[in-house]
């Protein structure tokens, strides 16, 4: 038989993970059965909560706060060690001391989705009527969902009107929703490599990712906890084909080429001959260690279904009309999963709709991803936009 | 570290803007412009003069087409996006701004007339300067000398000069005649960014004005068929 590999699974992070989900290595903001989550799906959720990590000082007017809404596959550890790979947080290049998001002169807080699994109620949580993880019983959520519920994170710590909602790609979806769904609480946004609708290619690959989890037969109907076993073939090659859409062409080339992995010959086998093989290999198995499948279908749906315009008879520009949020949207050259044609279309209806908007086309090979990156004009970009709002916002230069 | 990332301000527009190394004719559009109203500037470059007119209270925003432009804007804290032109006029409704400003940018267009149009949609007025290629020095090098006019202002040669559509002060006045755009201030700057004298007679600027400055807005009768 021709040599084979597949993802591999490493086990005991299941226990990890399932923790993670009840009792978060995060602060935690209760919500009871008295304060329901409304979803538009039409079911309330409660009780239910939201992980967050904060970073720097609230000032005394509350005028300092910055909510970081991340990414798909990211979650609230922005700015630190992250509790189950141990690996520093995934925003390090904008948040920290210095940084754009200056930790020493806004207070920074970052929870993690509904329907995610580090800590925020999702389809690992466990489910208050059965005792055991939601599965597939958890209520599908929107992006409106999520933002709904940092709304009432937001209200729980006191602050009225955030100084900036930050965040790229399914982030960036959320800081647009937010200067939508609440325009008087955000005083500016800054939406990253993302879109005010799914394309149809992105629901596709979407698409992709889930039959892949659902057709392992590990998956079990969403019940592997209880079963004891984990799709984490199914979510590896979900994260592989995901990850293909990450990056471009001319970054897998640079980084890859045709380059054999510790070999000079091809083994004629499925063996990784390939380093790019073996690098997407890599990238499924470390994702399945600190990713919930269940939680995937959830996320992915939610960004399928998002569509500004849609909400406002098909306008876009209605969403925006008369806003006083002061905007500045980005994207990357090489970014196919969000082109730049997207955020222009969200740029002319901001323009149509009055708002004050910045829009720059960051020229990189290294894809949708480039917004995790070291990409230096990005940071200044963010870091000038975000220092000529805070003058705007009458925030003093050095600390609050 | 590139020349561009050395370039960009890490301390926000307020340490770097100096109005005393503006431009003359920056400052003589930004008098033009009355304090506290909101201003488009179509071809903003590097952003100098919205740095000038928000200095002044303005509500500026941008368009420019060089992604370097773009990027020192922003990074600066301006509000300006990536755009041309010639095709992104179209997305923005009428009565937008108070002042669309089009500064040394009509001769890069390819279409001058549906530009200056648009302008006046956007704005009810607008700010306009250009090259002027009625300059007794552009007329002497391509009477004697034979060739494309270059100067200091305007360097490059015809076969990669972005400036396509050169005009004359009195091919301007032309067309916002024809287009019905009235005309409320016109200034002719000399080589070194001087106003030439006030009372001169068109002639007169057509010839020794090497740029022109407009201020316009809606003639009669396109306010009247709106």
């Amino acid at each position: 038989m021709v040599n084979v590999q597949s993802i591999k699974d490493a086990p005991g992070l299941a226990d990890g993970r399932l923790r993670e989900a009840d009792h978060p290595s995060s602060q935690v903001a209760l919500f009871g059965p008295d304060q329901p989550l409304r979803l538009d799906c039409g079911v309330d959720l409660a009780p239910f909560q939201i992980a967050y990590q904060t970073y720097g000082t609230l000032n005394a007017d509350r005028s300092n706060a910055i909510l970081v809404c991340h990414a798909l596959t990211g979650d609230q550890h922005v700015a630190n060690i992250h509790p189950v790979t141990g690996k520093p947080g995934w925003w390090e290049t904008l948040v920290g001391p210095g940084r754009a998001l200056d930790t020493d002169r806004y207070f920074i807080i970052c929870s993690n989705v509904i329907g995610g699994c580090l800590g925020s109620t999702g389809p690992s949580s466990t489910n208050p009527a059965t005792g055991k993880p939601w599965g597939l019983d958890f209520p599908v959520i929107t992006i409106p969902d999520m933002v709904r519920a940092q709304a009432m994170l937001i209200d729980r710590l006191g602050i009225g009107t955030l100084f900036c909602v930050v965040g790229g790609s399914m982030g960036g979806m959320q800081a647009l929703q937010w200067s939508v769904a609440y325009p008087e609480r955000v005083f500016s946004a800054l939406a990253i490599a993302c879109s005010t609708r799914h394309s149809a290619q992105n629901i596709a690959f979407h698409e992709l990712g889930r039959q892949a989890v659902m057709a392992d037969p590990d998956w079990r109907q969403g019940r592997y906890f209880e079963q004891g076993t984990h799709p984490h073939r199914g979510l590896g090659v979900a994260r592989m084909a995901a990850h293909i859409t990450y990056l471009s062409d001319a970054a897998l080339h640079r980084k890859f080429g045709r380059r054999m992995q510790d070999r000079d010959e091809p083994t004629f086998s499925f063996d990784a001959d390939f380093q790019v093989e073996s690098y997407l290999r890599h990238q499924g198995s470390s994702f399945v260690e600190r990713f919930d499948a269940n939680s995937y279908l959830y996320l992915t749906r939610a960004m399928d279904y998002f569509d500004i315009a849609a909400d406002h008879d098909g306008v876009l520009a209605e969403a925006f009309r008369g806003t006083d949020t002061r905007f500045c949207v980005v994207s990357f050259t090489s970014d196919w999963l969000f082109p730049t044609t997207e955020s222009r279309a969200i740029v002319h209806a901001l323009n149509a709709g009055g708002a004050r908007v910045s829009f720059a086309e960051i020229e990189t090979d290294r894809g949708h991803d480039a917004f995790l990156l070291d990409v230096p004009e990005f940071l200044d970009i963010a870091g000038g936009f975000l220092q000529s709002a805070a003058a705007a916002r009458g925030l003093p230069a050095n600390g609050a | 570290m590139t020349a561009l990332q050395q370039a960009l301000p890490l301390n926000g527009q307020a340490t770097f803007f100096d109005p005393a190394n503006c431009r003359g004719d920056h400052l003589l559009v930004a008098e033009m412009v009355a304090p506290g109203s909101k201003v488009l500037d179509v071809g903003c470059g590097e952003g100098d003069l919205l740095q000038l007119l928000e200095s002044r209270g303005v509500d500026g925003r941008g368009i420019e087409l060089s992604r370097e432009g773009v990027n020192r804007c922003v990074a600066k804290g301006l509000a300006v996006v990536q755009g041309d032109a010639d095709t992104d006029l179209a997305n923005y409704p009428d009565d937008a701004f108070d002042y669309v400003i089009l500064s040394q940018t009509l001769q890069a267009t390819r279409q001058p007339r549906v530009v200056l149009e648009h302008l006046l949609r956007i704005g009810r007025r607008a700010i306009v300067s250009f090259p002027n290629f009625g300059y007794w020095k552009m007329r002497l090098q391509l009477l004697v000398g034979g060739h494309m006019p270059r100067t200091d202002n305007l360097p490059a040669t015809w076969y990669d000069t972005p400036n396509i559509h050169f005009c004359t002060i009195k091919d301007f006045v032309q067309l916002c005649d024809e287009i019905n755009v009235k005309m409320e201030r016109a200034v002719a700057l000399d080589l070194y960014g001087r106003p030439l004298r006030l009372n001169a007679p068109w002639w007169f600027w057509n010839l020794f004005g090497e740029q022109g400055i407009f201020l316009l807005s809606r003639g009669r009768h396109r306010d009247e068929t709106k």
